[in-house]
């Protein structure tokens, strides 16, 4: 016998029907809701499950429902809402050349927004460059994020910063990085800290499925088992790392949620585009963690409905049509649909919230656009370049400060640049 | 005053700063019960305990990465890198993450971080256990780099860094840990008793980061160096009995240029000096800056002495440590151009 290679197999690519029959389900409410503080090698069977509230005709059952009021739940659709208006609005808006690059979080909404809602707001978030929901939840306004996109003279990142890379310090939301993962670490370092301080803020972050393969997140594991770091590590698994199927970052025939008691801490799969799913979970692993129980392995099964970000074209490398064939359905409809059946919302309703949203992120963007663009307006003063490099600016940083400064001077006498 | 070798001042100085400030940790391969595989945190953990001076797991990657979260979190961690040798897993987050912390925030986030890492050669390290990769940090922006050569000077600079707000990359010369090295393998090791700088302070003083100094004074030439090298320099220059001024740079981020300009300046003649490899080094740095300052003062060409550029080899270690010979080969080659 000779060795033969095994190469992931992709269900489907351009041209093929689109088929999740890969994609295992339990039944909603079939998956019991142990204490919090259950022994971890008694969440394997949490962790290959999978945790679903909402059932087929959008009720909720099971013991993983999280109770919510039905205001907490208006409020979640409309955050979930104005991430998608929001998002596709920036969309739009790379597309017209106004920012360089964007990246949507279309479909996985659910996974940002309930997860800020059960965190407390003392929590410090390490979000990925898709969790846009967070910041919007958290109530950064829409001006500070367009600012941002825009690396105008508002930008909280003084435009050192890709378009996305949000930040903010009172709101407790890590800066992003680019490099994929490597908050994973940082995340469980922040929590460690905490409880050398003994204090009872915890810590989250999010990386999505194809990140897992870094060694940041194997590094972010073994310390968050190994010290029992108060922290909430999800595993957003939409699929797709821009055209890499999941398989190739090992989730074939296993769930990403098992490296978790694979590890050593515990672990849950999770339904991501149900809203009280992913609730109920966060609420569990925060409550867990707070207890001095450990680390939560959370993934959110869901579906990246758009393109890795305006970079690319998805319909190169996977159907076209598959987003109305995901099993799990779209995260916004079905609490839409929840909150109708509970008699608590209506389409009409809907219909106007979805107006009055479109309406407030124009004008959010109106006003961005008085701050300046990356090609029109008032600009950041190229010299902010040098700055924050150290705290204090050393003699050589000050040198290239003052060349770049006679250089624009000559550029503005007529002089060569 | 007490006479403290190298290891004792490095430990003295994370003593101190974890007595007076409680947001100082000491994380690390082996630093906690045991005291380090070169004795430097010895006894902190006795003293401080375990949740301060923290065993990990062999994950550098890992350290790095929490004590960054760490940082961000209030406290100031000391991270030890077992091996200058064993960095390269961490570099990504050293690199990506904590040298652009500051920057890529607009100064919201910083995460007051000193790694301290055992580097250089003479120990019969082998090419795992003798690299000198200063030049690599040094080369990223947002990252302070110092090497001392001297007790005193690792104590000092070892608080200067832990108090410092940016991250410091902090080499220790593992091959005067013990006693300076004049490059001399042969004779018996010798020890820091005696030696002026091996007088240290019990107590809390800094050493400033950014200023170089002058180990030796002199006329006739100028050799930039540090580390080990600094105690090599100084043999080789004695063994032809020349009135060298050797520059110890200390601070290899920032670079307190104007210190060896202006003995550059006065001599006339420059050599660099440094344990590294040579191509693509610190010490071409080193020259380029000089060479814009001094052109107009320079009696000859900027000469350099460096480590071949080759991996570290085990059986070969001392035809390739640039050691005295090297170095007075260089000076009286410099010695003999004519102005």
């Amino acid at each position: 016998m000779k060795s033969r290679l095994h190469v992931p197999s992709v269900p489907a690519r351009p041209g093929e029907e689109p088929d999740f029959s890969y994609v295992r389900l339990s039944p909603a409410g079939a998956v019991p809701r142990p204490p919090v503080d259950v022994a971890v090698r008694d969440t394997v069977h949490l962790a290959e499950g999978l945790v679903r509230v909402l059932d087929g005709s959008h009720q909720a059952v099971g013991p993983w429902d999280p109770r919510l009021a039905p205001d907490v739940l208006r409020t979640g659709l409309r955050e979930m809402l104005l991430t998608r208006i929001f998002d596709d609005r920036m969309q739009r808006t790379q597309r017209q050349g106004r920012i360089s690059f964007y990246v949507r979080s279309w479909g996985e909404e659910a996974v940002s927004v309930a997860a800020a809602h059960a965190l407390r707001p003392g929590d410090m978030l390490f979000p990925s460059y898709r969790n846009q929901g967070l910041h919007i939840s958290r109530g950064i306004p829409l001006v500070d994020l367009m600012c941002q996109l825009l690396s105008n003279t508002r930008d909280m990142c003084k435009g050192r910063q890709l378009p996305v890379m949000y930040q903010s310090v009172p709101k407790r939301l890590f800066t992003i990085s680019g490099n994929l993962a490597t908050q994973y670490p940082q995340a469980v370092g922040w929590a460690m800290a905490a409880a050398i301080k003994g204090e009872d803020d915890i810590a989250a972050a999010w990386i999505g499925e194809g990140s897992t393969a870094a060694a940041d997140f194997h590094h972010a594991l073994l310390f968050a088992k190994v010290y029992r770091a108060p922290v909430v590590l999800n595993v957003v698994n939409n699929q797709w790392a821009i055209s890499t199927f999941q398989g190739y970052a090992g989730g074939e025939q296993r769930s990403f949620a098992a490296s978790g008691p694979g590890v050593g801490i515990a672990g849950l799969r999770v339904d991501g585009n149900d809203f009280l799913a992913v609730h109920a979970a966060t609420t569990w692993a925060a409550e867990r963690a707070r207890a001095g129980h450990g680390a939560t392995l959370i993934e959110h099964v869901t579906y990246r409905a758009g393109a890795h970000s305006t970079s690319d074209d998805p319909s190169r490398y996977r159907p076209k049509d598959e987003f109305p064939a995901w099993p799990l359905g779209d995260p916004v409809e079905r609490l839409k649909q929840h909150l109708i059946g509970l008699g608590e919302w209506s389409d009409p309703r809907h219909a106007a919230l979805s107006e009055e949203l479109e309406a407030t992120v124009a004008d959010a963007w109106k006003q961005a656009m008085t701050y300046g663009t990356l090609t029109d307006g008032p600009r950041l003063d190229p010299a902010l370049m040098f700055e924050d490099v150290f705290k204090e600016m050393p003699p050589h940083l000050e040198a290239q400060r003052a060349e770049l400064a006679a250089e624009r001077a000559a550029g503005a006498a007529g002089g060569p640049t | 005053m007490t006479a403290m070798n190298m290891v004792q001042a490095l430990n003295s100085a994370m003593d101190v700063m974890l007595a007076r400030d409680p947001a100082v940790i000491v994380l690390g391969e082996d630093v906690g019960y045991f005291g380090g595989v070169f004795r430097v945190t010895e006894g902190l953990q006795r003293k401080y305990g375990a949740h301060r001076v923290i065993d990990t797991p062999i994950a550098e990657g890992g350290i790095v990465g929490a004590a960054i979260g760490m940082g961000v979190n209030g406290l100031r961690p000391v991270a030890e890198i077992q091996f200058a040798d064993y960095i390269y897993p961490a570099y990504d987050q050293i690199v990506s993450e904590l040298a652009r912390l500051r920057y890529r925030s607009a100064a919201e986030f910083t995460a007051p971080l000193t790694i301290r890492t055992p580097c250089g050669g003479g120990i019969r390290g082998g090419q795992t256990h003798s690299q000198s990769p200063e030049g690599v940090f040094a080369h990223v922006s947002g990252l302070k780099v110092v090497m001392p050569s001297n007790p005193y000077d690792a104590k000092g600079l070892l608080i200067a860094a832990i108090e410092d707000d940016d991250p410091v990359i902090f080499f220790e010369p593992k091959r005067i840990y013990n006693g300076p090295f004049d490059g001399d393998p042969e004779k018996p090791a010798e020890s820091w008793a005696g030696h002026p700088m091996g007088e240290v302070p019990e107590g809390y003083y800094s050493v400033p980061i950014g200023q170089a100094a002058i180990a030796r004074p002199g006329e006739a030439v100028t050799v930039i160096t540090y580390g080990t090298m600094v105690h090599v320099c100084i043999a080789a220059a004695a063994d032809l009995g020349l009135d060298a001024e050797v520059v110890d740079v200390r601070s290899m981020v920032p670079l307190d240029l104007d210190t060896l300009a202006a003995s550059v300046e006065k001599t006339g003649r420059c050599l660099v000096v440094h344990e590294a490899t040579r191509f693509g080094g610190y010490g071409a740095e080193l020259i380029a800056s000089i060479q814009e300052r001094c052109f107009w003062c320079l009696e000859a060409p900027i000469r350099r002495v460096a480590g071949w550029d080759t991996p570290y080899p085990h059986a070969f270690e001392w035809e390739y440590f640039p050691g005295r010979a090297r170095v007075r080969r260089a000076l009286q080659a410099l010695m003999q151009e004519a102005p």
